[in-house]
């Protein structure tokens, strides 16, 4: 997080003019956990109402809820700097210019192991870089990721409740086994050895960012419908 | 011209939009009020950040400073030094009273699933501490559901944030 804030050498990329991909690093950092949380929270939101319990229905739509609310305060935050707002981010970039992990992108519905594979491989990732952002000197996104990790308290303890249910299943471990490479990707290398080590695994050549799933396009397209039909439509 | 009295004993009486039976004040998520001259500051700070009663909260708070002659700009505040112990003990009462058991103390370290299991949960109904967690989530997300062993009822539970 050093270059947060600085006015080095990249002050000159920083306008919005050359579109979201010449944005600060900070910016660019924000986008990165805010396109995280949208798309996840997009796809654990497809578990509302056909989840295999009640109980996991509600879970998975207030997960998802929250998900997208973090996403919304972290766009609106690079929203600022950006001179845009959150829905523009949120809902006006093409597919290509989204900074999502493949991990986050992946359709995993009618597959309930892979789903709760994901949560709880997500949320301990999230967790190692949640820590790192609340020792940031940028104030304002330090106090963001508190406020982020009071609400994701609850939903490491629902992941690790499962993570718990299920230990021992070999469909639930051939489900880890398969995700861990993409929960790699979610974070920069740095941090991976922690994420190892809280879950107990070997590092392995990580599913990295940057090159998108073909499962991103079918989400992008229904997740973008409504502003593409009305530009700048709210709802 | 307005005072910051007259601005917290008017927002005072605005309801939360999805527990009615609290104000926002007494919720404790009004950060601060500030007057200067005729422009009316107020800092909010959402209980959970994907809340979806922001704005309506965001267009009460504007239209109560507008009835008295003012000119708000309502700021929301996204950090963490709100915390549900921050909701006042006449808040916390009325919560109970509805039936919405009010949140237990932050703890100094993160929530662990021990806690979540603890005998520190009342059932709003009846008194009791033999309560076990249903489900971490509920209708909103601010709320657990617990279930009352002794009164056999379910009932909503603030979570502690």
């Amino acid at each position: 997080m050093s270059g947060v804030g600085s006015t080095e050498p990249q002050a000159e990329d920083a306008g919005v003019d050359g579109g979201f991909r010449d944005s600060s690093a900070r910016a660019q950092l924000l986008l990165t956990l805010a396109d995280d949380e949208l798309i996840l929270g997009w796809r654990d939101s497809e578990w509302t109402g056909i989840a295999p319990t009640l109980e996991e229905d509600v879970a998975f739509s207030s997960i998802a809820q929250n998900e997208i609310g973090h996403a919304r305060a972290l766009y609106e935050l690079a929203a600022s700097e950006l001179g845009t707002d959150a829905d523009a981010l949120a809902f006006d970039r093409e597919p290509g210019e989204y900074a999502c992990a493949p991990l986050v992108e992946l359709r995993l519905l009618d597959d309930w192991a892979l789903t709760i594979a994901r949560r709880f491989l997500y949320e301990q990732a999230d967790r190692v870089r949640i820590a790192a952002l609340t020792a940031s000197s940028d104030g304002e996104v330090a106090g963001l990721a508190a406020k982020i990790d009071r609400e994701e308290v609850y939903h490491r303890l629902h992941a690790e409740l499962w993570a718990e249910r299920l230990a021992g299943e070999p469909r639930f471990a051939a489900a880890v086994d398969e995700l861990w490479p993409y929960a790699l990707g979610v974070l920069e290398p740095e941090h991976r050895d922690e994420l190892a080590r809280l879950v107990g695994r070997e590092l392995v050549p990580a599913h990295e960012r940057g090159v998108h799933t073909d499962a991103l396009e079918l989400l992008w397209l229904e997740m973008t419908e409504v502003r593409r039909s009305i530009p700048g439509a709210q709802w | 011209m307005v005072t910051a009295e007259q601005v917290w004993a008017a927002i005072g009486e605005i309801p939360d939009p999805e527990i009615p039976v609290i104000s926002l004040v007494e919720l404790g998520i009004i950060r601060n009020v500030a007057v200067d001259g005729n422009a009316v500051r107020i800092e909010l700070t959402p209980t959970f950040l994907g809340c979806p009663a922001l704005e309506v909260m965001r267009r009460s708070l504007e239209e109560t400073v507008e009835e008295l002659g003012a000119k708000p700009e309502v700021a929301v505040v996204h950090d963490d030094s709100w915390s549900t112990d921050r909701i006042t003990p006449a808040g916390r009462e009325k919560l109970r009273a509805a039936g919405l058991a009010p949140p237990a103390p932050r703890a100094a370290g993160e929530t662990t699933l021990v806690q979540l299991q603890s005998k520190a949960f009342r059932c709003p109904y009846c008194g009791s501490t033999e309560t076990r967690l249903e489900n971490i989530f509920g209708p909103t997300p601010c709320r657990s559901i617990r279930w009352c062993v002794s009164c056999r009822q379910p009932f909503e539970q603030f979570k502690t944030i």
